[in-house]
């Protein structure tokens, strides 16, 4: 009998549920119907759809918001995978929306322009998943609170530099082993260093892990990534830019579904890097002023 | 005992939790090696697609099929799907070792996911009440004379075993009880000895 399971209310079980059959898998940010084919062909096990994938979002400015329905709609209707879409942060009518229309999952992106400056969506309110980003383990329990279903660490989207994707898992991971070893005594005030539910801490002191999957996001280029951030305990891998911004797609996003199967494994990890083709250019992160990162945004 | 999970991609460590606890070895399988050193396989929950993909890649394809003849194997919603004779909604590659025909997302998508009650026949034992949370659920919409019906939901069967096999449209894995998870271990248990007692 799973520990994991008890603690959660039903509705929560089945979010949670479809978050653990995407596990070890790769997600694919596709902005037309025909992306989400190759996508699915790849071996992806969703896609998130969208307008303009991160890297032209992060070059093109203005105000990023939830996709045309209509666009979702056609990628849905071409795929039998499960489908994701993006709402702003704390833009819950856009999430309404998003339930709709029936995506099978919502991502409350910091990828898009925030549209409350203090307030997420209360997440507990919809019948549909969501999934949210965090860059340490305070602002993970703090979504999952407000009842995400899968977090993601934030990494810093459209760049093509792993380097924050692999900070905010480490540091996710190195607070929670830090809980885990706390006395019960410990326990109120971490709640409060962290800003985080009592409960949710106490869950991670007990399990040693978040009490929902744990993917990780923001900067995946190239197979090695996926399996650097694998072997770092990220249970799946979210790609964004690195593969419709890549020279052959196709192949690029095939090999990084292969490289997430066998992270572990350098023998495969070695033939399926080969002949990718030029990667997305990217942007290092050292050059961005902070006001340009995304992963400052939500609270 | 050895019990394969095949991870290539999906709910495995939920797999894992329950094959430890019941006293078997929880064994993750990625290669024609591991499949063969396992005493049954699971085909755990995920997506079909990305899997059929990784199988066919990597060689495993065959090397399952080959498996399924000698030992038993178990598929979960994705991997009832894997073990079809026959996909619908859409088309597409199956295995062929369990005489069903199996209708993808045949609830729905994930706003039409949701947990039942069932009624549930193992063979030789008294039917149990038992919880099952359908996630995306295919449905077998038709199923060979030798199967035996071991869970219906609505009138649908949901839960069905062919010889040594068991295929599963909902996730025992994601609920309280372990009957299938017994069961599984049990089938295995003696297709293992058959095997040994045909060798000698």
């Amino acid at each position: 009998m799973s520990e994991k399971n008890n603690v959660l209310e039903e509705g929560m079980r089945l979010k949670v549920g479809l978050a653990e059959m995407l596990k070890g898998g790769v997600i694919m940010d596709v902005v037309t119907a025909e992306h989400a084919k190759i996508a699915q062909d790849a071996g992806a096990v969703a896609v998130m759809a969208l307008e303009r994938v991160p890297a032209d979002i992060r070059r093109q400015g203005g105000v990023a918001r939830m996709s045309d329905p209509g666009l979702i709609e056609e990628i849905m209707k071409c795929v039998s995978i499960p489908v994701m879409a993006k709402c702003r942060i704390g833009h819950f009518a856009e999430a309404q929306i998003l339930q709709e229309m029936g995506v099978d999952f919502i991502d409350e992106s910091e990828v898009l322009t925030p549209a409350d400056a203090s307030h997420h969506v209360d997440k507990k309110a919809f019948r549909t998943p969501f999934v949210c980003g965090a860059t340490n383990l305070g602002e993970a329990l703090r979504r999952i609170g407000e009842g995400a279903a899968l977090i993601r660490t934030k990494g810093e989207a459209g760049t093509g530099d792993i380097i924050e994707a692999v900070r905010h898992l480490r540091e996710i991971k190195r607070e929670m082993a830090l809980v885990s070893r706390l006395s019960d005594m410990e326990l109120m005030s971490e709640a409060k260093r962290l800003q985080a539910p009592f409960e949710l801490v106490s869950l991670v002191q007990k399990h040693g892990r978040l009490p929902v999957p744990m993917f990780t996001a923001g900067g995946v280029a190239t197979p090695a990534d996926a399996s650097l951030l694998m072997q770092l305990g990220a249970e799946a891998v979210f790609v964004g830019s690195g593969i419709f911004k890549s020279e052959d797609p196709a192949k690029r996003a095939q090999a990084i579904v292969k490289a997430t199967t066998y992270f572990d494994k350098p023998e495969e990890l070695l033939a399926v890097s080969k002949g990718l083709g030029e990667p997305m250019s990217g942007t290092s992160v050292q050059e961005l002023q902070d006001e340009q990162k995304l992963a400052g945004r939500g609270w | 005992m050895k019990i394969g999970i095949l991870s290539l991609q999906g709910a495995v460590e939920p797999q894992s939790g329950r094959i430890s606890a019941l006293g078997a070895t929880p064994v993750r399988v990625r290669t024609r090696e591991e499949l063969f050193g396992c005493a049954g396989l699971i085909l755990p929950g995920g997506e079909s697609t990305t899997m059929i993909k990784l199988l066919l890649e990597y060689g495993l394809w065959d090397s399952l099929r080959e498996y399924s003849l000698s030992r038993s194997v178990w598929g979960i919603c994705a991997g009832a799907i894997l073990m079809a004779e026959r996909v619908e909604n859409p088309s597409q590659d199956c295995l062929g070792i369990f005489p069903a025909v199996v209708r993808r997302n045949a609830y729905g998508r994930q706003n039409e996911s949701f947990i039942g009650r069932v009624s549930l026949l193992i063979p030789g034992q008294e039917p149990v009440d038992d919880e099952a949370v359908f996630i995306r659920a295919p449905a077998f919409v038709s199923l060979g004379d030798q199967v035996e019906v071991l869970a219906s939901f609505k009138d649908n069967p949901v839960a069905a075993s062919c010889e040594r096999h068991l295929i599963t449209s909902y996730h025992p894995e994601l609920s309280g009880s372990d009957f299938l998870h017994r069961h599984f271990l049990s089938l295995c248990q003696s297709t293992s000895s058959s095997r040994h007692v045909a060798a000698d």
